[in-house]
């Protein structure tokens, strides 16, 4: 059975097989998309992403995404620090509930936030009388966007704080600098890697995030209606080059930002 | 200052985390015990899970098999030049950027009726897209780093001098691999196992685009509270999805305890 099982054709076509899984199910589909929007000329691709619903959906992602990354940096931000500097009742369980967004169903997030800030919830209807709109518009595409990046930058940060050395803060204060001071030169800087990686991460996750926010977002293009949404909607009204050329565009922004967030983390290891 | 911050972080919270959870689970109980059971034991709902649970089930079982190999040989094997296995590497963490709905449609771009492969496979009989192995495939695509990048840091701590010397004794690959791979990536397996279950369990964009959401037979648990949100059954949806976040919150606590274990060996 072992000579068997230790022939040189058996342990080919194992190697075959797995490295075949690999590119079939990831390269394959990856390039059948680039493929498909350029199928039918490049001036097809261009006309489909000159759509103005479609690029105003592009640019309506990019703009939520950056305003939800920028909210997720600063409350991350603080939550990493608390959650590390201080002790208080409490700080495990909240320190474990950090990870529930990655491990809820995106469907159920939006869900979740659509019962909260409804039209027939308290807060829903408390926020109609005073005049706002948050479902179907986009405050509450922006809190989906939260809710399922929460964990990115809070997990990229506490690793940083944990090894910062209390020695160089104490040294600063001991030179006589002032709280403020010692945050903006000692702490900010050794956290600032883990916020931009936390953040890339977020940004990403945003741009791509379709489950939570297809349930709170309105379908009016332009204002309410992000790519990911865009995209299904073509696919649904059969029509898969239009989808396939958006899909371009987002796809080679999420690896664009994948390749930063590497040579960024490359560079961090050398120095 | 630092109560200042401590509260401000229980707010964060209450407000993100515990609110909507709380007021799902309210609202899943809004007509009492027996309005949640009946949300449950809807034929639709009931297939819905039983759906869910089969493509968790293959796609664990696919995900770990492959996960493990591919994390072996991009570690471990010579026979891959150092620049392939570079190329590789990266790609491996491609799925990650790549939106649920994209994963969906590529699959559909891939392999649906329109397609050469697609109509391939129609005519021997199997149909792909809008039925049960499109859905494992996208399913597949979403989870595929989750288990090689939880195996791949193990292997290269542990280095390859124990298995090296394994097998200079006269052990064969697969009683090297048992007896003394297996047991450092253990755990780690174990944990990456947990996130390709919570994974797979929660994917909604990828499977809805793939499998038409076709109620009683392609239809999951996640695709099935988004139908019942559009057909303004939102108790039902509530029912259904506090379901998924009690199996979520569970693995979530499994995870805890396996990160525990890991760090400890």
């Amino acid at each position: 059975m072992n000579s068997l099982l230790r022939h040189k054709g058996w342990t080919w076509g194992f190697r075959t097989t797995i490295l075949l899984y690999f590119v079939v199910l990831i390269v394959l589909p990856i390039l059948g998309v680039y493929y498909n929007s350029f199928s039918l000329g490049f001036s097809t691709f261009i006309e489909s992403v000159s759509d103005p619903i479609a690029w105003k959906s592009v640019l309506l992602t990019l703009k939520l995404a950056v305003i939800a990354t920028v909210i997720n940096v600063l409350l991350g931000t603080m939550i990493a620090w608390v959650l590390i500097r201080y002790r208080f009742p409490g700080k495990a369980l909240l320190n474990s509930l950090v990870d529930l967004p990655f491990a809820l169903p995106t469907a159920v997030g939006g869900l979740m936030i659509l019962l909260l800030l409804g039209p027939g919830s308290l807060i829903g209807g408390l926020a109609e009388k005073l005049g706002f709109e948050i479902v179907f518009h986009q405050p509450a595409i922006v809190i989906a966007m939260i809710f399922v990046t929460f964990p990115f930058v809070i997990r990229a940060v506490q690793p940083l704080l944990e090894e910062l050395d209390p020695s160089e803060e104490e040294a600063a204060y001991t030179m006589g600098a002032k709280s403020s001071r010692v945050f903006r030169q000692v702490i900010l800087p050794s956290m600032a890697p883990g916020m931009i990686s936390g953040g890339m991460l977020a940004f990403s996750r945003a741009l791509a995030e379709f489950g939570a926010v297809v349930l709170v977002a309105g379908n009016i293009p332009g204002r309410t209606l992000v790519s990911s949404v865009f995209i299904f909607g073509e696919v649904e009204s059969d029509n898969p080059v239009g989808a396939a050329a958006v899909s371009v565009i987002l796809l080679t922004l999420s690896f664009l930002i994948l390749w930063l967030i590497n040579l960024l983390q490359m560079r961090g290891r050398r120095s | 200052m630092r109560k200042l911050w401590i509260i401000l972080t229980y707010l964060v919270f209450i407000l993100l985390i515990a609110a909507p959870l709380g007021k799902m689970a309210t609202e899943a109980f809004s007509n009492g015990l027996s309005g949640f059971w009946a949300s449950l034991s809807r034929p639709e709902a009931l297939h819905a899970l039983m759906m869910t649970g089969f493509v968790v089930v293959v796609v664990t079982l696919l995900n770990t098999l492959f996960g493990i190999m591919l994390a072996l040989y991009l570690v471990r094997a010579n026979w891959l030049g150092k620049r392939l296995k570079g190329l590789l590497n990266s790609i491996v963490d491609l799925p990650y950027a790549v939106s649920p709905v994209i994963g969906g449609l590529m699959i559909v771009l891939l392999l649906g009726p329109d397609s050469a492969l697609g109509a391939l496979f129609e005519q021997i009989g199997v149909n792909i897209v809008y039925a049960f192995p499109g859905m494992v495939i996208a399913t597949l695509f979403v989870t595929f780093p989750l288990m090689v990048r939880e195996v791949m840091p193990v292997l290269q701590e542990i280095g390859s001098q124990q298995e090296e010397a394994a097998s200079t004794l006269g052990a064969y690959g697969w009683t090297t691999f048992w007896k003394v791979t297996w047991p450092s990536i253990r755990w780690a397996v174990i944990y990456g196992v947990i996130l390709t279950v919570a994974r797979s369990l929660g994917e909604f964009g990828a499977v809805l685009v793939v499998s038409g959401n076709i109620m009683n037979k392609t239809q999951t648990a996640t695709t099935l509270v988004y139908q019942d949100v559009e057909n303004f059954n939102v108790t039902a949806a509530g029912g259904v999805a506090l379901v998924l976040a009690a199996f979520s919150a569970g693995l979530l606590l499994l995870m805890e305890w396996s990160k525990r274990r890991k760090g400890v060996h």
